[in-house]
């Protein structure tokens, strides 16, 4: 059983270095550049639509939930507001923090940093945070964003489900960034030109969630605390079922987003909620392709991929016994066959020599 | 001492497009904008080891393909994180159907 060690500030960052891990040669399939650039392309028309859709369906669930309460109908209401909250935030957090969701750059910047308040994540902490998962995705000890490490440990994951370790996470960063300080895994990959920008947004923040704790106190109601801060915890769920899915159970310390992604065809609703990041080998892959054009990039690397997951069913019944196993081996991991038009593995240093 | 070198041909790039353009050891691209001007920036991110040539062109600037980072190509100039040095660009001319570099 091989330990992993997952602090970016330990020393297997330094090991991932030497061992080659940290590089850009991963894996690319070829594509044609016209394709290519006309997949990149740009529009905010379906952007636009969907945060129209987005905010007009949060005002409503919100309204709806506080006209009939205290009635049990304002349950589903505020279920249904909490996910909108907390989960489609995260998808909108995303890709507005990759730029590509909107053509015109202030709404994805507007988006963005709204997005970031409701999953308290530091704008700019997790730009970088992000940009390293980018760069060495699932290489242990350099990717920040490793959502289950191995062994896993079952308790951490349901608690994870109702975000209970993120949102301590975010609260304590907020409240240390407040203090004109930052973490020790924030130094290793966030520039230091935002460390103030950080401090500052974390302040504004503080001010509104003790205004929010303010009003409910005030008003005697739940009502506040559960528009603003209790979703990120009762409406997380469905970022974490889906999220997982991403990377759960696959390979690390790979150079082929084929071996450490997971792509899985999911219902209209839930692709909604996710902007379509159940395309996620796809998107690993090639990053600058907007969320609304990656069923189309799916299309032209099918011959390249592993087949798809046909539902979130099917991705959990691929995903589950390999968390399992990794509770007791957490060198255990899925090795997905490749249709016979493919590019081999790229398995990178690491690779077993028996492997293919 | 930098001197002029036929980089490629004016249709070689597309409309809002990049090629890239090795000479010597180095890598650069040529990016042609909406306006038909043509610029010659290095080839690398400033970021990381990146191709910028598989970027995408809007208007007269580049996206990084990797971590979208977005350079203005007629000056090199960053505008977006994560990256923080600007990229060198080198002069352009076009004669004939000829797309020439100095560096
Ligand atoms: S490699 Fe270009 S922005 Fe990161």
């Amino acid at each position: 059983m091989t330990f992993r060690d997952y602090n970016l500030t330990g020393p297997a960052n330094a090991r991932a270095i030497a061992s080659g891990l940290v590089t850009e040669s991963w894996y690319r399939t070829p594509i044609d550049r016209k394709v290519m650039k006309a997949l990149m392309k740009r529009s905010d028309h379906p952007a636009t639509r969907d945060t129209i859709i987005l905010v007009v369906l949060m005002i409503a669930f919100a309204v709806g939930a506080i006209v009939v309460m205290p009635s049990w109908w304002a349950l589903p209401l505020w279920l249904a507001y909490g996910v909108l909250y907390g989960s489609a935030m995260d998808s909108r957090w995303h890709e507005c923090g990759h730029g590509t969701a909107f053509k015109t750059r202030w709404k994805n910047t507007v988006v963005y940093h709204i997005a970031c308040f409701c999953m308290i994540r530091d704008p700019y902490c997790w730009k970088y945070s992000h940009v390293r998962h980018h760069s060495d995705t699932i290489i242990v000890g350099r990717d920040p964003e490793v959502a289950i490490m191995r062994p896993v440990v079952v308790v951490k994951m349901i608690l994870n489900l109702f975000g209970v370790l993120d949102t301590i996470d975010g609260v304590k960063r907020m409240v240390i960034h407040a203090t004109g300080r930052m973490l020790d895994d924030e130094q290793d990959y966030v520039d230091p030109v935002f460390f103030p920008k950080t401090y500052r947004t974390a302040r504004v923040w503080m001010m509104i969630y003790i205004v929010t704790g303010a009003a409910a106190i005030t008003l005697q109601s739940w009502v506040p605390l559960l528009l603003i801060g209790l979703p990120r915890l009762y409406g997380c769920w469905h970022m974490v079922l889906v999220g997982w899915l991403q990377h759960g159970g696959l390979a690390d310390n790979v150079l082929d987003h084929r071996l450490n992604c997971r792509t899985v065809y999911m219902n209209p609703i839930s692709r909604f909620i996710y902007w379509n990041m159940n395309y996620h080998v796809e998107h690993h892959m090639f990053p600058l392709v907007p969320y609304y054009r990656l069923p189309e990039l799916h299309e032209v690397c099918k011959f390249d991929f592993p087949a798809p997951n046909r539902s979130i069913l099917d991705g959990y019944r691929e995903m589950l016994p390999a968390l399992w196993a990794q509770r007791k081996d957490p060198d255990f991991h899925l090795r997905r066959g490749l249709p016979t038009t493919a590019h081999p593995y790229h398995n990178g240093p690491l690779a077993e020599p028996q492997l293919s | 001492m930098a001197q002029w070198i036929d980089a490629c041909s004016v249709d070689d790039v597309d409309e809002e497009d990049v090629i890239r353009f090795d000479h010597g050891d180095r890598t650069f691209i040529i990016v042609r904008d909406h306006e038909d001007n043509y610029y010659c920036t290095d080839g690398m991110c400033t970021h990381e080891d990146v191709h910028l040539a598989d970027g995408l062109v809007v208007e007269a600037t580049i996206e990084c393909p990797k971590h979208s980072s977005i350079f203005d190509c007629t000056t090199g100039e960053v505008e977006t994180p994560p990256a923080c040095e600007n990229l060198c660009t080198y002069p352009t001319k076009v004669e004939g159907d000829r797309v020439f570099v100095e560096i």
